[in-house]
């Protein structure tokens, strides 16, 4: 699974069956392995030790993810212990293929690249495609949406509204 | 301890906190849905950003307060948010015209922030200028609707820059433990910011044909604890759960 992982963050391969059944509690069709928050995940003596980043701030999934990880360790019969890291600060780029292909089918339009974004956000062009009828002739409603991370998109063709997935670099 | 740090950072995470409250309170009451969202967002990414520094103020202090002890159990005075911040929502063009005014003020201060000495301030900086730059577009972009919209918008915009403009000069005001934490590489010397700060600003107010206002008359006090009447107000919501019910958790 997930190639682009092993670029982005530090593993152990045989600890990704494990972080993959763990998912983000906002959007429950994205790993957090997909997500690309898990930083660094190493097995020391049946101890694990896991650095996890949140995606924005004040983002009130760390804790529940943070606890989801820990009682899944725990079932597979590992010590845990987790910390939160700030930096590098995380970016939409460590959001796996996969990740983004769940998205879209989940109904949130993936994040487009920094240019583009800025020119979508701002209602320059019309480029974000609608995740019901794949029309690019969609409108920005608000440059915040349901959780900080995404901002409210409407098609102007099938009407139907649908979150986007804010590029953050 | 390290007594100017841990002043250093309460002044910069007070801010957010209180600026934080103030567009909570929006929750439910902003002007369509979509904007009450946008402004609660808002204040996720600030009091997101306040639970890191306020997590390292507690480290310093080690006298066992937690991050919620030093956020929500201090006096009015023992805040040294500036008076900005503190200001109420008297109505939409207020609302953003205040977080237009620091918007600007707290990217241009996470920039320099960044490249502090001091690790842990520089990550929550870089961690929040990617949020901040879309606070201030946001904020940025209500500034030019209101400003260049209708007669009523205009007016009502112009009356808030022109009430919020005397609180503006103290974010460039340096305290003691800012001065002492420029010398150290670890604080930025926000006397620098100013120029920068008021271009921004005036160019945002050019665009969305509003005059700059002229009155050199700027008002202070919020760096030493000493706050306009809007704060204790704002602070008995802020503090009600924890001054009811100590050591609640949720």
């Amino acid at each position: 699974m997930n190639k682009l992982m092993i670029e982005h963050a530090d593993i152990d391969t045989e600890l990704i069956p494990i972080l993959d059944q763990v998912s983000d509690p906002e959007i429950p069709v994205l790993t957090i392995l997909d997500m690309g928050v898990v930083r660094y995940a190493k097995l020391v003596d049946n101890e694990v030790m896991i650095k996890l980043t949140p995606t924005y701030s004040g983002c009130p999934a760390m804790d529940v993810i943070s606890d989801d990880v820990k009682a899944a360790f725990e079932k597979a019969g590992y010590k845990v212990s987790i910390d939160l890291v700030l930096t590098p600060a995380w970016t939409t780029d460590w959001i796996s293929e996969e990740g983004r292909d769940a998205l879209e089918k989940y109904g949130i339009a993936p994040p487009l690249e920094a240019d583009a974004d800025k020119d979508a956000l701002l209602g320059n062009k019309r480029i974000v495609k609608c995740t019901n009828c794949g029309s690019q002739n969609t409108k920005l409603v608000s440059q915040f949406g349901s959780t900080a991370c995404k901002a409210l998109f409407q098609c102007e063709d099938c009407q139907e509204p649908f979150d986007y997935f804010k590029c953050l670099k | 301890m390290n007594n100017n740090l841990y002043k250093y950072i309460l002044g910069i995470a007070d801010n957010s906190l209180i600026l934080g409250q103030r567009m909570g309170e929006l929750t439910g009451h902003g002007p369509s849905l979509e904007t009450d969202i946008a402004c609660t967002n808002i204040s996720l990414d600030l009091f997101g950003q306040v639970r890191s520094y306020y997590q390292y103020a507690a480290k310093i202090a080690g006298d066992g307060r937690t991050e919620d002890d030093i956020a929500m159990l201090r006096k009015e005075r023992e805040y040294v948010n500036v008076l900005l911040v503190e200001q109420p929502n008297t109505d939409f063009a207020h609302t953003m015209a205040r977080q237009f005014l620091f918007d600007v003020y707290h990217l241009l201060f996470l920039q320099e922030l960044e490249k502090s000495k001091d690790l842990n301030l520089s990550a929550i900086a870089k961690k929040s200028i990617k949020e901040v730059s879309y606070h201030q577009r946001f904020s940025s972009d209500w500034i030019k609707r209101l400003g260049d919209g209708t007669e009523e918008s205009h007016q009502k915009m112009q009356d808030a820059i022109d009430d919020l403009w005397t609180y503006t000069d103290e974010l460039f005001h340096q305290t003691e433990a800012d001065k002492a934490m420029v010398k150290e590489g670890i604080g930025v010397d926000v006397t620098k910011l100013k120029d920068n700060y008021y271009q921004i600003v005036n160019s945002v107010l050019e665009e969305s044909t509003l005059s700059i206002p002229k009155s050199k008359y700027f008002q202070k006090g919020g760096k030493q604890g000493i706050h306009t009447e809007h704060l204790g107000y704002l602070l008995s919501d802020l503090q009600y759960m924890q001054r009811t019910y100590p050591n609640m958790e949720w």
